[in-house]
């Protein structure tokens, strides 16, 4: 085996015993902690494959700004370090079960599967061919979905404030308990 | 080309995408649920790129549809979060069991 399917099945491992983790550890916390791993180990699996972009995209947006929102959400509502509810035994069964299931169906698929591979030819995504063909307007230009894209986003921003605002009449009616303050 | 087949990345991906669809089933609580449909999200993002360099060396086709899944990942999981905080701000929890008024 070379160094290079050795590190391939060590970053698979990190992925997948980080996952693993994120989505049974008990405190919520430690979770999104163990998903910042798993990110992070996906994004070395981009650096093994050589599309540097996606990777340094994939730490920025994910590490740098999802984990970190995830993360301030929890200190948000949460008291952290208090334990989540184990689920019931039975659903954790059937998910158990469908996982199971599911992965073998996936398996037996891709195992029957003859995939075409073309290794002869080699693979380069650098950032300048990735920007030309980004924001081209020919054929295979993907000028359209970027400005769509970036419409989406703007929506999403606006929509984050309108949903976060703080309404006044209803915070101070809906919180049993409270004194209700009028300035 | 690196020694590893395809198929060893695509099972890579299967079972980080299983992994989260385990979580999205057992937890309750949303900040996890949406924790879970972040990694279900990578997981499909490992299957452009892989499918992208193996099969189709000479496109970047892949690479785009990845970087457009990271965008709208990004603005989900923005707009997510704020509606988890303003439901906690009303109900002081943000367990999906809590928030019924929309169940039919």
């Amino acid at each position: 085996m070379s160094a290079s399917a050795v590190i391939f099945y060590l970053i698979a491992a990190f992925i997948l015993g980080a996952g693993l983790l994120a989505v049974t550890s008990r405190k919520i916390f430690r979770s999104a902690i163990w998903l910042l791993f798993s990110l992070v180990g996906i994004a070395a699996l981009y650096f093994w494959m050589q599309v540097e972009f996606i990777a340094a995209v994939q730490i920025v947006v994910y590490v740098g700004g999802i984990v970190v929102l995830i993360i301030f959400s929890i200190f948000l509502t949460q008291q952290s370090g208090k334990e989540m509810p184990a689920p019931p035994v039975k659903r954790k069964i059937f998910s158990l079960l469908a996982a199971v299931f599911g992965i073998a169906l996936i398996y037996n698929l891709i195992n029957g599967y003859r995939f075409i591979e073309q290794p002869a030819r080699p693979f380069s995504a650098a950032v300048s061919e990735i920007g030309t063909q980004m924001l081209s307007t020919s054929e295979h230009g993907y000028i359209l979905p970027f400005e769509v894209v970036s419409m989406l986003l703007l929506a999403a921003m606006i929509g984050c404030i309108v949903i976060a605002m703080k309404n006044k009449e209803n915070i101070i009616s809906e919180i049993p308990g409270d004194k209700i303050i009028v300035k | 080309m690196n020694g590893i087949p395809l198929t060893h990345i695509i099972f890579l991906s299967t079972a980080l995408f299983f992994i989260g669809m385990y979580g999205l089933f057992t937890r309750r609580n949303m900040i996890t649920m949406l924790m879970a449909i972040e990694l279900m999200l990578n997981s499909v993002n490992i299957n452009f790129v892989a499918f992208n360099k193996y099969l189709y060396p000479d496109k970047l086709d892949g690479i785009f549809f990845t970087l457009f899944i990271i965008t709208i990942a990004a603005a989900e999981a923005a707009v997510a979060i704020a509606i988890i905080i303003n439901l906690y701000r009303s109900h002081r929890s943000i367990d999906v069991e809590d928030a019924t008024e929309m169940k039919f």
